[in-house]
């Protein structure tokens, strides 16, 4: 369409829009994966991989396209797309939206880039946005979650103004889904909110819930065991009137539960709960995840539904940080909740083992399977003898919930504090049991180049932590 | 003397664009199979059509009752005739080059059915594609009663514009309403995705050929 100049739009909804999450699950599987690498000390540029994930190709489980920035010092952490299947919103009215571009923002230099995906093969810069304009436009820093909804693409921020990102609090702001302009702040009233991290939303329902990390100072250079030690990472989430713009409800998950990081809602907006996972609890450093929900009345609540362990461990084998503890914490540092609401998947990044646990009754989660790789202590290899370094991080869910994918490295500055010394990114899958279990695939190992390591990873046609459904399941 | 068009043929314009407004998915329709689906009740459904019939209703009469005022000054009808087809088609090549969706309708909270559908409505210039139909109409009642005092006029106008509009209404809602009850109880919502055509460019075009049969003949009166 000629007119629409670079505006892409089809004469009937992309064919990767869903409706509802079970309609989601039955498209066809994907075959293609998009990974983040990342130059931890910036002496290269950061780049996106193009994995072949599907088991048919003579090429299955190689990067067969990379794209590599122009700049350095970048930081690609997360990264989403422009449309998913919230265009089918039965309130915009224009579903006609290609899924095509990728927006990945560089978490320590506030740039962000358009990658045109179109031709996977091919993809290629569109667009990039320079910090300068981020700055400028919204008063914020350091992008991070990316999601489509009803005014445009959203994106979570990590800092204020100023070098140090701590002058005034971060926040969300609104970018255009089609020329790719920053349109401006999101939050009309922010409450209590003065950090942020990750957010997602019920559609229909019009709420958002919104996380805290913690603020640049605390985790640019590294984790602040201070800071930690005395609390002050965020430990609070917070519920939005999506439409209104509007802080409703804070709640304080206790001081102890430090860094509340992956917000998962039901992907069935009929639900209205979700999960979100904290890193580490100061009293005894387990890991845990909170279960939240809606109440009839508008109100939210809270509670502590999971919690996993520390494993004793020898001051020698591990990092300074650890020593003094004579333990190593499972650090919860991402979940993902499989689109039919059915299992979540809980990374623990410490101890070097991927949880999955059935929350068919969100209030009561079971663990249903379990795989070991990596870890600061126990470092077990993956099935095909190769070293898994660090432990198992960012996980994605295959729409059909039965494969998951996951990367390995945190964060560049922590993951030298936690794991000292380079070990290489990798990219690994498990399939699935039909009634719940994981299992590695033995077959399925992604190299990265030398320098780099990987972080989060969007499957083609959407997956399980990008896609926002407008419909109840029927 | 041009040939105007006949009674029955602008009364079934006035329906034809109303089976077009109820069809077109973006005046509606996906939203009353939502609420069915999100409420688990059927009747839901029946109330969003008859809400998202309102806010349309409203958005016709509030665009229509001025022109009826207006209409009432005798001597400038050829003038208002010509002026409005010329805004409706000035509007449908506005949608037709911007094909921007406008951003306000974004914040409209999702159980305001009706204000939404009135702003949608005003928005994308359902209302206005009426107005040519509805002068056309007023003319022949005129024609029919000959010359009469202004008031009286006005009068016969506003009844012409009320009806107008509940007719148009009528047929949207029995058009939306087919569609959302046939992927409600029947087809499912794989459809959505399968049959939502865009009819941006169709909605822009019609605009323009509506604005254009207004004038013509208005033109051609001399």
């Amino acid at each position: 369409m000629p007119l629409g100049g670079d505006c892409d739009m089809n004469l009937r909804p992309d064919p990767t829009f869903h409706a509802t999450p079970k309609l989601a699950m039955a498209a066809p599987p994907e075959t293609l994966a998009f990974t983040l690498m990342l130059s931890p000390d910036g002496a290269q540029p950061d780049g996106l991989a193009v994995v072949d994930v599907n088991p048919n190709s003579d090429t299955y489980g190689q990067i067969v396209h990379k794209v590599i920035m122009p700049n350095t010092g970048d930081e690609f952490h997360h990264f989403g797309w422009n449309a998913c299947s919230s265009a089918l919103s039965p309130l915009t009215g224009h579903a006609f939206l290609e899924r095509r571009y990728l927006i990945i923002p560089g978490i320590r230099s506030s740039r962000i880039y358009i990658i045109d995906v179109k031709e996977p093969l091919k993809a290629k810069i569109h667009k990039i946005i320079e910090p300068e304009e981020v700055f400028a436009k919204t008063g914020y820093s350091r992008p991070h979650t990316i999601h489509c909804g009803p005014e445009g693409i959203y994106v979570s921020t990590l800092g204020g103004r100023g070098e140090d990102g701590t002058d005034g609090p971060p926040g969300i702001f609104i970018m255009d889904c089609e020329t790719f302009d920053i349109l401006g702040r999101y939050e009309m009233d922010r409450g209590l909110q003065d950090k942020h991290y990750d957010f997602w939303w019920n559609l229909p329902r019009d709420y958002m819930v919104s996380s805290e990390w913690g603020l640049p100072p605390q985790f640019e250079n590294g984790i602040v065991a201070e800071d930690l030690l005395s609390n002050k990472y965020g430990h609070s989430i917070h519920f939005w009137d999506l439409r209104g713009r509007k802080n409703i409800q804070t709640i304080d998950l206790g001081e102890n539960h430090q860094m509340a990081l992956e917000i998962r809602p039901a992907h069935d907006p009929a639900k209205q709960y979700g999960f979100c996972g904290v890193v580490v609890d100061t009293t005894n450093l387990q890991g845990a995840i909170f279960t939240w929900w809606r109440n009839e009345d508008g109100s939210f609540e809270t509670r502590k539904t999971i919690t996993i362990d520390p494993q004793p461990a020898s001051a020698d084998d591990l990092p300074d940080l650890l020593k003094g503890f004579e333990a190593v914490p499972p650090l919860v540092t991402d979940i993902d909740l499989s689109l039919d609401d059915r299992f979540l998947y809980v990374s623990c990044w410490g101890t070097g083992e991927m949880h999955q646990y059935d929350v068919s009754d969100p209030m009561n989660p079971k663990l249903a399977g379990k795989v070991e790789i990596g870890g600061i202590v126990k470092k077990t290899p993956h099935p095909n003898g190769k070293t898994f370094g660090y432990g198992p991080q960012m996980v994605e869910i295959s729409r059909d919930g039965k494969r998951v994918y996951w990367t390995n490295s945190l964060y560049s500055t922590w993951d030298d504090q936690f794991y000292p010394g380079d070990r290489g990114g990798a990219m690994v899958m498990a399939n699935v049991g039909d009634d719940g279990g994981l299992t590695l695939a033995e077959d399925f190992w992604v190299e990265f180049p030398k320098g780099y390591r990987s972080h989060q990873i969007r499957l083609e046609g959407g997956d399980c932590s990008t896609d926002s459904f407008c419909y109840p399941n029927t | 003397m041009a040939a105007e068009p006949s009674l029955a043929a602008l009364w079934w314009a006035v329906i034809g664009v109303g089976l077009f407004h109820g069809a077109n998915p973006g005046m509606g329709w996906p939203l009353a199979v939502s609420a069915a689906l999100m409420e688990q009740r059927r009747s839901a459904l029946l109330i969003a059509l008859m809400m998202l019939g309102l806010g349309h209703f409203l958005a016709m009469a509030v665009i229509l009752v001025p022109f009826s005022a207006m209409y009432a000054l005798v001597e400038w009808q050829r003038e208002i005739r010509i002026g409005a087809g010329a805004l409706v088609m000035a509007v449908g090549v506005y949608l037709l080059i911007s094909r921007r969706h406008p951003r306000f309708l974004a914040r409209i909270k999702p159980e305001r059915l009706a204000l939404w559908s009135f702003l949608a409505a005003i928005a994308h210039g359902a209302a206005l594609m009426l107005v040519p139909i509805y002068l056309g109409l007023c003319r022949l009642d005129e024609l029919d009663a000959g010359h009469r005092a202004a008031t009286g006029l006005m009068a016969e106008n506003f009844s012409t514009a009320i009806a107008v509009a509940m007719v148009h209404t009528a047929a949207m809602t029995v058009a939306g309403g087919v569609i959302a009850v046939g992927v409600y109880a029947w087809m499912g919502l794989s459809v959505l995705s399968r049959t939502w055509f865009n009819l941006d460019v169709l909605w822009a075009l019609s605009l323009i050929l509506v604005g254009a049969l207004g004038i013509w003949p208005a033109v051609q009166a001399t």
